[in-house]
């Protein structure tokens, strides 16, 4: 399968863990389509998949079986260092323990990927401007980790993962950390560039808070899509809650 | 950007790069200083060889080594002295007569070997008049005068003024004896040297062998040592009768020993920076597991193995690189002051460095080519210290590493 029309496409997605005495099957024929522009929640209780779901469609876990195709590109036939130049291209994560470079400024995490991407140091320095201007942070740009709270450190996050204008961005409970105000602040900055810029975003969460702002919110449950529903017209979910 | 990333990420613990950085530094530091240490023992050694004992270079009857047979002296010996003294490279030189045989006293006797100089020239070459502890040196007036090192003296029991017996062959194989009157004691820095050579006038010793004006030696120093390989050469096309030798032909042991002290050191300088590797590679493999989640990370993100690798040596290299010249510095500085100064052991070793021809007061020596030398080699080590945190970095699964706690 190999339809453009979605930039993301899992067909009979089944990873098993069988590391233990029991294998384990974490993501159980998942058959997913996300289109440009997706505001999706992955949702579901502890140990649905979700995690590995999400791992799987950003090419840092293979399946036991099936594909992922992103933007056309079967990831299953690319090799590990193919795998990683892809994610560097096309996928931006945003993890829940933010996983900045703490010896790295905010305006120095968001310039990494950048640099990883061999990009003109003026196509940096101007990309790096507008994303911290998006984030609301242009002021602690020059702030390490270790001076940023967890909220601002989750934007230089978000920042980090559209700094490599990724076809969409993957974040793994991104809000799991944060206080009620400040993952309001991040879900309204995520909402916005997925409106203003058109942005895919697909999150794992159980964060209530999520799911009311996902257009899509698609259920996991022992690893199969339980229920995936649309719940708000794409355009909505970026009103303040 | 990867080596501003690398050089901060040895800051994040300073405590423990301090720790390596000054290991690094300080094993360096005492890396050179022990190569300075060692060449500036054996370049006294060899100069006090050459300028003492053997000079810049020996002529003999191409006979002479093999028995030291009386019979074999240099034909024209005296034409070939004059000869030499008036070449202008030549520093100074003069003749002996060499003979082995056994040296008595009333109390005690032992071998020796006994040397017939001339005693201007010979302090010219030697400086054996400098070395008298007590009495007075040799003159061209008095017969039957020796000067015996102190050590001989104490092995013979006898004093100045004491009679001592030379016995040895002539150079018809017939044994002779002479008493000779001790007018002079000697002490050098090889008590070796000072039990075994007896200082007489050659005058002396040539008439009692029937060789009177002859010689078995010539010895000689150059103004530049240089020029040596070429005087040697020179004069064994001139001389075919004779045979030219420098120190290291004459002396193999000590050439051996300079060149045998060069191995020792680079194989002791590598024990050094082995010992230093496993402290940087124990430290950066601290690092690297230290970081599992953020390496992980990073090659989520797209940092190919390749980037990661590099920014990981060159955490490593930074480390070693930015230690490496505080330790050659002061290894360097140290060298030079202790160089100067010099460095007097007499209180400790002075016997036990005497008895294998070493002076106890060393000036540490270090020539540039060493520190050069050791900068390549502390790059080196810094590279391969670098690669088993390295490859542990490359090795960690992105996915597992983001996972850990």
């Amino acid at each position: 399968m190999n339809d453009l029309s979605h930039v993301i496409v899992t067909e009979n997605l089944t990873k098993i863990y069988d590391e233990g005495a029991i294998p384990v099957k974490a993501v159980n024929n998942v058959n997913l389509k996300v289109d440009q522009g997706e505001f999706t929640a992955l949702v579901g209780p502890s140990g649905s998949g979700k995690t590995t779901l999400l791992n799987l469609i950003g090419g840092l876990d293979k399946p036991t079986s099936g594909n992922v195709w992103v933007d056309g590109k079967n990831l299953n036939t690319l090799k590990k260092n193919q795998l990683i130049d892809f994610r560097l291209h096309n996928i931006g994560f945003v993890f829940q323990a933010y996983n900045l470079i703490p010896v790295l400024t905010a305006r120095e995490n968001i310039e990494f990927v950048m640099l990883l991407q061999k990009a003109s140091k003026k196509e940096r320095s101007q990309r790096v401007l507008e994303l911290l201007k998006e984030v609301g942070l242009k002021d602690k740009m020059n702030n390490r980790p270790d001076e940023l709270s967890g909220g601002q450190q989750q934007r230089v996050a978000v920042a980090r993962a559209l700094a490599s204008k990724p076809k969409f961005v993957l974040a793994d409970e991104p809000t799991a950390n944060l206080d009620s105000k400040t993952a309001a602040n991040l879900l309204d900055i995520m909402g916005k560039l997925n409106h203003e810029e058109g942005i895919t975003f697909i999150f794992s969460t159980h964060d209530q808070r999520v799911i009311d702002r996902a257009h899509r919110v698609v259920t996991l449950v022992d690893g199969a899509i339980y229920k995936d529903e649309i719940t708000a017209a794409p355009s909505d979910h970026m009103k303040p809650v | 950007m990867l080596f501003q990333i690398a050089w901060k990420n040895i800051w994040r613990n300073k405590t423990r790069s301090l720790l390596v950085m000054g290991s690094v530094a300080m094993g360096l530091w005492v890396g050179a200083f022990m190569m300075a240490y060692a060449f500036g023992m054996i370049d006294q050694r060899l100069q006090d060889a050459v300028k003492n004992e053997i000079s810049h270079f020996q002529m003999h009857h191409p006979e002479f080594e093999r028995d030291n047979e009386v019979k074999y002296f240099l034909q024209e010996g005296s034409q070939m002295l004059r000869e030499i003294q008036a070449d202008d490279r030549v520093q100074a030189a003069t003749g002996r007569v060499v003979i082995n045989g056994m040296v008595s006293s009333a109390n005690s006797s032992t071998g020796g070997k006994f040397i017939g100089i001339m005693p201007e020239s010979e302090d010219a070459v030697t400086g054996l008049k400098d070395k008298l502890t007590q009495g007075n040196y040799l003159d061209n007036e008095s017969r039957n005068k020796v000067i015996i090192g102190e050590k001989l003296a104490d092995k013979l029991k006898v004093r100045l003024r004491s009679k001592i017996v030379l016995t040895f062959q002539d150079s018809t194989g017939n044994i002779l004896a002479g008493a000779f009157r001790i007018i002079g004691l000697y002490k050098t820095y090889n008590s070796l040297y000072d039990e075994t050579n007896i200082f007489v006038r050659g005058a002396d010793i040539g008439r009692l062998v029937n060789l009177p004006g002859e010689f078995h030696e010539i010895a000689a120093l150059v103004h530049e040592p240089e020029t040596l390989d070429t005087i040697v050469h020179e004069l064994n096309a001139k001389y075919p009768q004779a045979k030219t030798e420098d120190w290291k032909e004459i002396a193999p042991e000590i050439s051996l020993m300079i060149e045998s002290f060069d191995q020792y050191m680079v194989i002791f300088l590598i024990i050094i920076l082995l010992a230093l590797s496993f402290g940087i590679i124990n430290t950066m493999l601290m690092a690297v597991l230290e970081r599992v989640r953020e390496i992980g990370m990073l090659m989520a993100i797209g940092m190919n193995k390749l980037k990661l690798f590099v920014m990981i040596s060159l955490e490593t290299i930074c480390l070693v690189i930015a230690a490496a010249p505080i330790g050659m510095l002061l290894g360097y500085f140290t060298v030079q002051y202790l160089g100067e100064t010099g460095m007097d052991l007499s209180a400790v070793y002075d016997e036990g460095y005497a008895a294998y021809g070493f002076k106890s007061f060393i000036y540490p020596k270090l020539e540039d080519i060493y520190y050069i030398r050791i900068t390549i080699m502390v790059i080196v080590t810094a590279l391969l210290a670098s690669i088993y945190p390295a490859i542990t970095a490359i090795r960690l699964d992105p996915l597992k590493a983001i996972r850990k706690i």
